[in-house]
């Protein structure tokens, strides 16, 4: 099928360009491990308060920080493709047959694997420091980082592609990872927060990914978090792509 | 539409919305445009910057919608059959599209395999396309290390590599020194030869004089003018022959000798020199001077100068589209 083999081409492409300098895969891994090893300490310190999750603070923490990796990490991907804009890579790909999903598709796709590899290094970083994790849940949360990953990617590449400036992309970029980081309960639980931070908590679909992962690297199998932070990330995923590939088809006319 | 036509348009137009200070404004960057281009020319779009010539072409490659008007391109629908058109029609925009960070041999085996062609064979006309075009030498390294003649080259290449019938090439020599614009010129005159019909933008007069065999001259989004370049500079008048002798008085002989000897649109003396307009000028000069030397009227220097498409441009828009390049 075209779309899948324009896909690939388009994904290898990408990947090569990532390969050519793979020392920024673990650049863009340094915050997640500052977090690891500056700030959990201070958790481990908390563990008696009152509204912290059950459980060991590394063990709750942890799936929460590879959210914001998973937020952070991708958010800024819409610089690389300014850059095409400019040197006139995305103008040739449009004047050819290429699916136009796939120009895109093949970016997300590439942001997403970058991102899962970065969560499986992060986590086994973790294990040291006592992490204890479901393997099967594990499995699962890659999946959903891939999908918050693909999101953020998204937002990044529809912003990118109506500014075509980078002066304009990231403040936008910040104003919206920052907010919706503090809103998911990563850092310190939403627990703790009063009830108008929690309701407004509830209106953010990252915080639904953060319930969602600590369940799954609990084990808790049954919780009714996992479904929603599936259906609600997943959901967003799509409508953002599509709204990214609606700027990519305007960019033209 | 008759089958040696690979370009045909009625009225295409473009209007663009500028968002501004108070409201929203219509910018009409190409107005009712009609175009023919035949199989096999190299056609010429000739006018300033802003005149409309790339909105044209993006219009043509499919990556801009026209706002009105009609267009077909190698007997395809512009508004119904734009897959087809893609797969086609090879196209160079001015800021080239190579991707930089990528070495030319992966840019030209990627674009292979966007239109279709699998891996393999991608592969092989990749070698094809850096041999014919002289590039071996720096195809393996990355694009961002080229130089522009180089760079421009490898685009040309990537517009190509699928064997378009009509090429679209927007201000390809613009920025270029001058052995790379010679070794481009005779490129695009090559592809002519193997059937390759080129649709060329270009604000360079020496340029669309030297490759098309017609031009348009667009100005302000319209057409003012188009022809053969030897059209379009006879429209102007002919061709100009400036005869300097050793003294006024044989040049004054010499005027009464050739107003006999020739039907000339003007002819003067002014000192030393006479002045005379006339057609075909290149081919009367050597008979003029057989003549003033069978009567010891020996010219000193003599100057032989034509009509350019400065000023066919002049004569149509009452501007020089130097002035317009200057500013």
């Amino acid at each position: 099928m075209k779309i899948l083999n324009d896909t690939k081409l388009m994904f290898i492409r990408n990947m090569q360009h990532t390969l050519r300098s793979p020392v920024f895969v673990f650049v863009s891994m340094f915050q997640p491990l500052m977090y690891l090893l500056l700030f959990m300490p201070l958790l481990n310190g908390l563990g008696s308060v009152p509204g912290l999750p059950s459980g060991k603070a590394v063990d709750v923490f942890i799936p929460g920080l590879l959210v914001l990796q998973a937020l952070f990490g991708t958010a800024f991907v819409g610089f690389a493709l300014i850059d095409d804009i400019r040197t006139g890579v995305i103008e040739r790909f449009l004047v050819s047959p290429v699916n136009r999903s796939a120009i895109l598709l093949g970016r997300v796709l590439r942001d997403a694997l970058v991102l899962v590899i970065q969560c499986v290094l992060i986590t086994l970083v973790a294990i040291p420091f006592g992490l204890s994790v479901n393997a099967g849940g594990f499995l699962l949360s890659l999946l959903l980082y891939a999908l918050i990953g693909i999101t953020m990617a998204s937002i990044s590449y529809g912003f990118a592609l109506i500014y075509k400036i980078e002066d304009a992309l990231a403040p936008t970029l910040n104003t919206i990872t920052l907010p919706v980081s503090l809103l998911s309960g990563i850092i310190l639980p939403l627990a703790l927060a009063p009830i108008w931070l929690q309701d407004l908590a509830k209106i953010n679909p990252f915080s639904y990914a953060v319930n969602a992962t600590r369940a799954l690297f609990a084990g808790n199998f049954q919780n009714i978090g996992i479904i929603e932070g599936f259906v609600v990330i997943g959901v967003l995923a799509v409508l953002v792509f599509l709204w990214g590939l609606r700027s990519l088809k305007k960019m033209a006319s | 539409m008759s089958g040696d036509l690979v370009i045909e348009t009625k009225g295409l137009r473009k209007i663009f919305i500028s968002k501004e200070r108070g409201g929203k404004k219509e910018v009409e960057a190409v107005k009712s445009i009609d175009l023919t281009v035949r199989k096999g020319e190299i056609f010429g779009f000739l006018g300033p910057n802003g005149a409309g010539k790339s909105t044209t072409q993006k219009m043509l490659s499919t990556l801009l919608r026209p706002t009105g008007g009609e267009a077909k391109v190698l007997g395809y629908d512009l508004a119904k059959q734009q897959e087809q058109i893609r797969q086609n029609v090879g196209c160079v925009s001015q800021a080239g599209g190579a991707d930089l960070s990528s070495t030319g041999i992966e840019n030209l085996v990627l674009q292979a395999q966007l239109y279709g062609v699998d891996t393999l064979i991608a592969k092989k006309s990749a070698a094809e396309f850096a041999e014919r075009f002289q590039m071996n030498s720096f195809i393996a390294r990355a694009a961002s290390a080229y130089s522009g003649g180089q760079k421009r080259r490898l685009d040309i290449a990537l517009g190509m590599i699928h064997h378009p019938q009509l090429l679209l090439l927007d201000e390809p020599t613009t920025g270029l020194d001058p052995q790379s614009r010679a070794y481009l010129w005779g490129e695009i005159k090559k592809l002519k030869t193997e059937g390759v019909t080129i649709f060329l933008t270009t604000q360079y007069m020496d340029e669309a004089d030297k490759l098309c065999d017609t031009i348009a001259i667009i100005d302000n989004g319209k057409i003012i003018v188009t022809g053969t370049p030897e059209e379009l500079k006879s429209s102007v008048g002919g061709d100009t022959i400036v005869f300097s002798f050793a003294s006024e008085e044989t040049a004054h002989k010499a005027e009464t000798l050739l107003t006999e000897k020739i039907q000339a649109e003007r002819i003067q003396t002014k000192d030393n020199s006479v002045h005379l307009t006339i057609k075909d000028g290149e081919r009367l000069m050597p008979e003029l001077l057989r003549s003033l030397d069978a009567k010891n009227l020996e010219a000193q220097t003599v100057t032989l100068s034509r009509p350019s498409l400065d000023d066919v441009f002049l004569k149509y828009t009452g501007r020089s589209l130097r002035e317009d390049i200057i500013k």
